[in-house]
């Protein structure tokens, strides 16, 4: 269980989170992305659901918490390809009003990625 | 409910957040005889992940206690949880359950625990006394399988 979080060119951080979020999970993937935003400084800040396998209020949460931080820096926050039964748990906190779910994020991504998160380079040169 | 069960089961655990996940899968696994829709199956694992949350965060806040679950199915196609535990239990239940009241905001925790539960199953009950305990039940009758 890892959340792949990368920076793309301007100011835009796209977090893949990996597996089930709940209580027990929420707080690591939370450090991962916060290290990103504290570390690049994003405007936009992507949370990716598209493989994410289970989800309970705690992925509110996480969303609520994430949405604060941006917005007190100026930037937004977009959910991407949430699972129906994921976007049946946010649109029931109204955290849906708040920001843009979408279902294709490419729009939003400008290619030619600039950092890969280093765990996952350790990650695969490890497999080698 | 006084009518006989088809099937049940009771595990208990304690209150590691690593059996968040072991517990609502085991509920799923146990109640995946009746042949539930997987929307089914998405809304009574995120209530059960919620009830046991709660008395993982809330119960017991600082040791490690027991949670017990039971499920029971019915020839209906009604499925029966009860989470229990032996925690410090709700003072106010009607105040714990209103949408957004948290007692652990710094948490990040939503509030949303008991709107989750309710929303996601027929009827939910919670009986609760302070310093003896809180038990959750959580009814769902499964819709009938296409022939």
């Amino acid at each position: 269980m890892f959340t792949d979080v990368r920076v793309y060119p301007e100011r835009t951080v796209f977090a893949s989170i990996k597996g089930d979020i709940d209580h027990h999970t929420a707080k690591s993937i939370r450090t991962q992305i916060d290290r990103t935003i504290n570390d690049s400084d994003p405007k936009l800040l992507i949370m990716d659901f598209s493989e994410v396998t289970f989800m309970d209020s705690s992925g509110i949460g996480l969303v609520m918490g994430r949405y604060k931080l941006m917005t007190e820096r100026g930037g937004e926050v977009i959910i991407s390809e949430p699972a129906g039964y994921i976007k049946k748990v946010f649109q029931l906190s109204g955290i849906d009003k708040l920001t843009k779910i979408v279902s294709d994020p490419t729009g939003y991504i400008k290619e030619d990625v600039d950092t890969i998160n280093e765990e996952e380079q350790t990650n695969e040169a490890k497999a080698y | 409910m006084k009518r006989k069960p088809i099937n049940k089961m009771k595990m208990i655990f304690p209150t590691y957040s690593e059996n968040e996940r072991f517990s609502r899968s085991a509920v799923s696994s146990f109640i995946s005889q009746l042949d539930p829709l997987l929307d089914e199956i998405s809304d009574i694992k995120t209530a059960v992940s919620e009830g046991v949350t709660n008395a993982i965060v809330h119960a017991y806040p600082d040791s490690i206690g027991e949670v017990t679950i039971e499920v029971k199915i019915y020839t209906d196609r009604t499925v029966y949880i009860k989470i229990k535990d032996k925690g410090c239990g709700i003072e106010d239940v009607k105040k714990a359950m209103e949408p957004l009241f948290t007692s652990s905001p710094d948490e990040e925790r939503a509030g949303l625990g008991f709107a989750v539960m309710q929303s996601f199953m027929d009827k939910v009950t919670v009986r609760s006394r302070p310093a003896k305990g809180t038990a959750v039940t959580l009814i769902k009758t499964l819709r009938e399988k296409e022939q």
